[in-house]
């Protein structure tokens, strides 16, 4: 009895730090982001200033819409190419430990190792870079992240019933559409938010495949321009903002595909 | 059995995506090995003449030097991490059925938000006038404020910071799937509380805290970013050198060869894994023979 409460506190003492030292960075953020002063120093009372005082930033502003573009577009080429890489893959009866490593390669792969390979790629093909060659290059790894998520979606799915639909009569691509889609759409769309957060996200490959000059700048380049001359208090609403959105996508991808996180 | 499938359907489907990530990735890769090969051109540019002196470089002892802080760092924040984030997992496994979800989605959350943002968070509470600071303060301390930013640790820190989520998510699983009963044999059995823990449910959970480890210590490695701004570019982990000799030094070749070094770690560390995973599921076995024998 007293050791099972004893175990009981223990386990609880130890989640209350643990969320405490994962929340509370982020926390201090967003309160700060609301600063009237914007400083740690002292609370001066609730402001927008800081958030209006971004909404006239040009900059950031233009920085976020290369982001939005590199994360629309690199993300939609991604969802459809991992997908259909993953139905193909599902389909087969075996496959070699090769085509495994390759797909699996993408996530594994250090940043920087990939962000040098394709900055010396561009570079030997005397590419002019900007927001296509980033958009190139986060297809690489947003394709693979969509295809495990749609793949562990196609391990529970009964190849029979494609089979049946075939034996019908339907022509492959109905029974694409009819079947085997309507199963692994939820999957589909999680893995597309997982593709945009990545995205949106992503810094290092963005920073060495934008070319040179400020018309590439995507929003996490600018963020860490920012922050290396230290704390502004812009930083601070803008991050709040960039957190909410993502936070915001992967919770939509974790309720519409339980399974991607946890289990 | 699903006959529906010919080979060729299924490669057609494939071929797109494979064909990226040859041109896009296998290339550029192959590429980067190419380079090491080559001597860096007077001007900064690529001399095209075969050379092993970028791998020799690697082992020069001030890069090896690097490698081996590098390492250090790396390794003391894997260690922090599983500690941390295997005790977390172990208390989310604990509790009640219907909030271990609940746990674990909000112990993941922040893995998700900007990484920029997550160490920009750390800047402002290690900062000279930053919260730890001024929390000092309101206990009364008047002293210099404590210099924390700019430090091995503050560096360790953000890297824990960072990847405690997977760890705790690469630790719940096996903990999760664990029979209570094993446990309840082996205390009824005689076994101390400890005994059991080291006996019978360490050896189970190694293949969730290998997998973790070699996250974190991978990414560790091969970060560039928390030391650039949590060390203040005054401690160079390999990432630093490889952004270094690409962006400002523009030797590439070495660059290339470090690049090339980094992998080699990672692959020797994931094999690691491999083996460890390999000898513990080996282990499970002989345990569940034993047991049903």
């Amino acid at each position: 009895m007293t050791q099972s409460f004893t175990r009981t506190f223990g386990m609880r003492t130890i989640l209350v730090l643990v969320f405490a030292f994962l929340y509370i960075p982020i926390a201090v953020l967003v309160a700060l982001s609301f600063n009237e002063d914007g400083l740690p120093t002292a609370w001066s009372g609730f402001s927008l200033k800081w958030y209006i005082s971004l909404a006239g930033n040009s900059a950031i502003l233009s920085a976020a819409l290369n982001t939005l573009i590199v994360a629309l577009v690199s993300t939609a080429i991604a969802t459809l190419l991992g997908t259909l890489l993953a139905i193909g893959v599902e389909m087969r009866r075996q496959y070699g430990k090769g085509l495994e490593a390759l797909i699996f390669a993408p996530m594994i792969i250090p940043d920087i190792v990939l962000a040098i390979a394709l900055l010396s790629f561009f570079s030997m093909l005397n590419l002019t870079m900007g927001l296509h060659t980033i958009i190139l290059a986060h297809v690489v790894f947003n394709l693979a992240f969509v295809c495990s998520v749609v793949r562990a979606r196609l391990k529970s799915f009964d190849w029979s019933i494609v089979e049946a639909s075939a034996d019908l009569g339907a022509s492959a691509v109905t029974t694409f559409r009819r079947v085997t889609l309507p199963v692994i759409l939820p999957a589909v769309v999680a893995g597309a938010l997982l593709a945009f957060t990545l995205s949106v996200d992503e810094f290092i490959i963005a920073f060495f495949t934008a070319g040179a000059g400020r018309a590439s700048t995507t929003l996490p380049m600018q963020i860490y321009a920012m922050i290396r001359f230290g704390i502004t208090p812009e930083i601070n609403a803008l991050a709040t903002i960039v957190m909410a959105v993502s936070i915001t996508a992967l919770t939509l991808s974790q309720r519409l595909n339980r399974g991607i996180i946890g289990q | 059995m699903h006959s529906v499938a010919p080979p060729s359907r299924s490669s057609l489907l494939m071929a797109p995506a494979l064909a990226w990530l040859a041109a896009l990735m296998v290339v550029p890769c192959a590429l980067v090995l190419a380079l090491a090969f080559f001597r860096r051109g007077i001007y900064g540019g690529i001399d095209y003449t075969f050379t092993l002196e970028n791998f020799g470089l690697v082992f020069d002892p001030l890069y090896a030097g690097i490698f081996l802080g590098s390492a250090r760092i790396a390794g003391t924040a894997t260690l922090i991490a599983v500690v941390i984030g295997y005790a977390a997992a172990y208390a989310i496994a604990a509790a009640p059925r219907r909030l271990q979800p609940i746990f674990l989605f909000f112990a993941v959350l922040p893995f998700w938000s900007n990484y920029l943002i997550r160490t920009y968070a750390w800047i402002v509470l290690l900062n000279r006038e930053g919260l730890i600071t001024q929390l000092l303060r309101w206990f009364g301390y008047t002293g210099e404020p404590p210099s924390m930013l700019y430090t091995e640790g503050a560096v360790i820190a953000g890297l824990v910071y960072n990847y405690l989520p997977f760890v705790i998510l690469a630790c719940y699983a096996p903990l999760s799937r664990l029979n209570p009963e094993l446990a309840e044999a082996s205390r009824d059995l005689g076994a101390s509380a400890v005994t059991t823990f080291r006996r019978v449910i360490l050896p189970l959970t190694v293949p969730g805290i290998a997998a973790g480890a070699v996250f974190v210590f991978v990414l560790s490695i091969g970060n560039f970013v928390t030391p650039a701004l949590l060390g203040g570019g005054r401690f160079q982990m390999i990432g630093n050198l490889v952004y270094d000799q690409f962006l400002t030094a523009n030797d590439w070749p070495f660059g290339a060869a470090l690049a090339m070094a980094l992998i080699a770690i990672m692959l020797l560390v994931l094999m690691a894994q491999a083996l460890a995973a390999d000898r513990a599921s080996g282990r499970a076995a002989e345990a569940k023979g034993n047991a049903d024998g």
